[in-house]
């Protein structure tokens, strides 16, 4: 095995071309995990801890935060709450302290296993992608980044720079079934953000099928409903009959399986409660802020 | 492969590591450090814990090569000389270990919790504490040398002249 250690991101980019099957390891805790079960034996490691950039992040002239890709979810939690609401609180479910001092929205989306506690709130969000290569970057959409169980849409060559996230515009919610608050992979998870500007509603659904997806059809119902309701304009408040319906379609775009964590039916119930609770407390929360603002 | 890293504030340089080595593996076998404890291999446990420039990881989920040029701090180095750091005390004093196994990780964990909190809330002790697994005490005595180490660290500072915090 070789270890491979660029110090710059260019470097990183060169090797990656030249060991297109190095395995990028930045935080270690999956990766060191295969390696110390010996489940996997990579011809190469690729370490990325000494590419600074990696760990940094900034925001654009259009309120989008670029999260340098090995960003500590603790990072997150720390500094970016309130542009990032919905995955700071999926980045404060994660693992433990140490794992969180680590761990990073790169290393989520590289192992694209659909538990990932990031990935929910990023379908959420609307997140982009932004892949490299020395063949140059290109931006992918997160709904078009996520292709089967522990598989995404990189080339062998990429690595993931930076994650595009628009900052939140309304109130965002993340929740997860567990066995325990802490060292929990997800029986199942949910994200739901307000994006009052656009008068939209988008979901993230994690665990609970191959890969991480949207509730499209919820989505539509929630959109309309509050269209037709006149709800965006007079923020009055959600008819809990809608908060259900809506938790049922979340549950019905779910496509889980029985396994050692949950029950597939168990999954579809604790999804539709999710998605029940999470949004009413969101749309409790714009109204609140409306009247704040009134 | 070399590995030149720094531990407990002494350069330090491992031999024939291979690539795919943990830096806990390091610690125990090469360099004589087996304060750092190996249980679960995965991150579960704590037992390993181990600060990393200043910030507690997993040892067992670092790559002996990513410590190439950084400093690590383990356990071994919470003490003064024959002078047992505060946490450490205080774990003795209250009881809070049995057999010891995840005494080490818990001591650091600790250690980290109190430099950056001086009262620390219940709430934040078990969430400071969420991964490091006992499986002898209950934690009720883990609880207890957390609080008692915080009370005795906030004394020392109140007796200390103004500016020496710490």
């Amino acid at each position: 095995m070789e270890f491979l250690r660029p110090a710059t991101w260019e470097e990183a980019l060169a090797v990656k071309a030249q060991h297109p099957s190095a395995v990028p390891i930045a935080g270690g805790t999956d990766v060191m995990v295969d390696l110390n079960f010996d489940r996997h034996r990579p011809d190469a490691l690729l370490d990325l801890n000494r590419i600074h950039e990696l760990h940094t992040w900034q925001i654009a002239d259009d309120d989008t935060v670029r999260l340098g890709a090995s960003v500590p979810y603790s990072k997150i939690i720390d500094a970016l709450p309130d542009r990032l609401p919905g995955l700071a609180l999926g980045a404060r479910t994660v693992g433990s302290p140490q794992i969180r001092n680590r761990g990073s929205v790169g290393g989520n989306l590289g192992g694209a296993s659909p538990a990932g506690d990031a990935h929910p709130p990023l379908l959420a969000s609307g997140a982009t992608v932004e892949a490299a290569s020395v063949r140059g970057t290109r931006l992918i959409p997160i709904d078009d980044f996520y292709l089967g169980v522990k598989r995404n849409a990189l080339e062998p060559d990429e690595l993931i720079r930076a994650i595009h996230i628009p900052s939140a515009t309304g109130p965002q919610q993340f929740a997860k079934v567990g066995t325990r608050n802490a060292m929990v992979i997800a029986v199942c998870s949910f994200a739901v953000a307000l994006h009052p500007r656009a008068r939209d509603v988008r979901t993230g659904i994690g665990s609970a099928a191959p890969t991480p997806r949207r509730a499209s059809e919820a989505e539509a119902f929630i959109r309309a409903e509050l269209d037709d309701t006149g709800l965006w304009t007079s923020a009055g408040e959600l008819p809990l009959s809608t908060a259900k319906r809506f938790g049922e379609l979340v549950a019905r775009a779910a496509a889980p399986i029985d396994d050692v964590r949950g029950s597939a039916a168990y999954r579809r119930h604790a999804l539709a409660v999710m998605a029940r609770r999470t949004l009413l407390w969101t749309w409790n929360d714009h109204r609140a802020t409306g009247r704040a603002a009134a | 492969m070399k590995v030149t890293f720094t531990v407990n504030g002494r350069p330090t340089e491992a031999d024939d590591v291979w690539e795919g080595e943990s830096l806990l593996y390091v610690l125990r076998e090469r360099v004589g450090l087996p304060g750092s404890k190996n249980a679960c291999e995965q991150g579960e446990c704590g037992s390993c814990t181990v600060y990393l420039d200043g910030d507690p990881v997993c040892s067992c989920l670092v790559a002996a090569g990513q410590v190439q040029d950084r400093e690590v701090g383990t356990v071994e180095g919470l003490a003064q000389g024959d002078t047992l750091d505060p946490v450490q005390q205080a774990f003795v004093d209250a009881g809070a270990v049995q057999c010891g196994f995840c005494t080490p990780g818990l001591l650091v964990q600790t250690h980290d919790l109190l430099n950056r909190a001086h009262h620390p809330s219940d709430a934040e002790i078990r969430e400071a504490l969420s991964g490091n697994l006992c499986r002898c005490t209950g934690y009720e005595k883990i609880m207890d040398a957390v609080r008692l180490a915080a009370a005795r660290k906030a004394d020392a500072r109140d007796a200390a002249p103004t500016g020496l915090e710490g």
